[in-house]
């Protein structure tokens, strides 16, 4: 095996510590500070770019809330004045509808009283034709009118009978 | 690499071959020294397992750079894939170790990038797999055991020798328990050393050893070694994968037990 040679080993570690020595430094120095800065940066433009979508969404759900809750309150406006509309407009018809049914009533009971005083008066205009009758019938059959006293009485009994 | 490496018989002399008439599976791990170097006293020569590494290295390098050189906010394909390979890490880190395990992060990315790339370079014909070596893998894990064992210190102080002492065992068993815990301790660097120098070493013999018997075995016979390599050249790259991301995310383990005690 040559690999158990003692004379090859001196330069294989040699140039092994300078050339891994000098590979480490330069990995230090220079190549991966600049992976790791490109690294960061990208991490951070991600990170960045993350919080401000976040902002603009927590910002829209904002206006979302702001604009529902203007809608629910123009929605309970609306509420408190239709029901304000129709209360009044329902006192309103309850009032006008009493002042008609006073006027109806009043009027009605005018013309029952002109009816009851038409029907007193035509009461009376019967009584006066049936006595009037009543003399007629009585002169033809005697000859001779009877008192006017004795016929009203005679007239209101048969009537009344 | 081992898939074009089998040449035929007569090759089998430059390619390390015995008497047997076979190319010999082995000679694609030995190292050859490209440039002869020599540092106060140390053979620092760069050899082909030296290129390798350092190809690795730029690959990774130029890798993550270029794909991270618009650092759109909107990746395109090569960043999709950089930025990808720094979340997996990332993610094994932080399940693995937890947030406060982040700081070990880079070494972690370090690591998985460059084992995977040391494995993937090995699947390609003509290279060479560092990572077949067992001495690179014991310098990775002992490093990682040493750093980890020194982290659980400075962490815990006295107190991270507790981790060797079970809970809720009785007291007559305590010192057999303890001996094995420390045992199975201090073969993690020997178990993680071993798995990936292993499984690279093992696949790529394999692979030499079918390759070398699709011209042995003739025109008629050779279809069939070969329609194996194919196949086993595709699980080969699964294993090259999945051993670097074993190699990770034990590293992430031990790193949790140091810092965590569990």
């Amino acid at each position: 095996m040559p690999q158990l040679n003692p004379l090859d080993w001196a330069p294989q570690l040699i140039w092994l510590i300078l050339t891994f020595g000098l590979l480490y430094l330069l990995m230090v120095w220079v190549a991966l500070p600049r992976i790791g800065a490109v690294i960061d940066t990208r991490a951070a433009h991600i990170a960045a770019d993350l919080a401000s979508a976040d902002k603009l969404r927590r910002e829209t759900e904002e206006a979302i809330a702001a604009y529902e809750q203007a809608l629910a309150e123009a929605k309970q406006k609306a509420h408190v004045i239709i029901d304000e509309g129709r209360a009044k407009l329902k006192d309103e018809t309850a009032a006008e509808r009493a002042k008609l049914d006073k006027k109806l009533a009043a009027r009605s009971a005018e013309a029952e009283a002109r009816i009851e005083k038409a029907k007193v008066s035509a009461m009376k205009e019967v009584n006066t034709v049936a006595v009037d009758v009543a003399s007629d019938i009585v002169r033809k059959l005697i000859g001779a009118a009877p008192a006017k006293g004795v016929l009203e009485t005679a007239v209101t009994t048969a009537r009344k009978a | 690499m081992t898939v074009t490496d089998a040449h035929g018989v007569d090759q089998a002399a430059q390619h390390g071959g015995g008497g047997t008439g076979l190319p010999d599976p082995m000679h694609q791990f030995e190292v050859k020294r490209l440039i002869d170097l020599d540092v106060f006293g140390f053979d620092a020569s760069f050899t082909n397992s030296g290129l390798f590494m350092v190809i690795a290295a730029v690959l990774i390098i130029v890798f993550t750079l270029l794909a991270m050189r618009r650092g759109a906010l909107v990746p395109g394909r090569w960043q999709s894939v950089a930025e990808m390979s720094y979340e997996f890490v990332a993610n094994m880190v932080r399940e693995n170790v937890g947030t406060d395990g982040m700081k070990y992060f880079p070494f972690i990315f370090t690591l998985f990038m460059f084992v995977l790339a040391l494995n993937m370079l090995g699947m390609v014909p003509y290279s060479f797999s560092v990572t077949s070596h067992i001495i690179v893998t014991f310098a990775l894990a002992a490093f990682i055991f040493i750093g980890v064992t020194l982290i659980g210190f400075w962490k815990h102080g006295l107190g991270f020798l507790k981790f060797f002492v079970p809970s809720g065992v009785p007291f007559v068993m305590l010192p057999l328990l303890v001996v094995i815990e420390v045992i199975s301790y201090l073969t993690r660097p020997v178990s993680l050393s071993v798995r990936l120098f292993a499984n690279m070493m093992a696949g790529h013999t394999m692979l030499k050893v079918f390759a070398s018997f699709v011209v042995a075995l003739g025109f008629l016979g050779g279809w069939a070694a070969l329609a194996f390599m194919v196949a086993f050249t595709g699980l080969e790259v699964l294993v090259a994968f999945l051993q670097a991301y074993v190699f990770a995310i034990l590293t992430c383990i031990y790193l949790n037990d140091a810092l965590h005690m569990h």
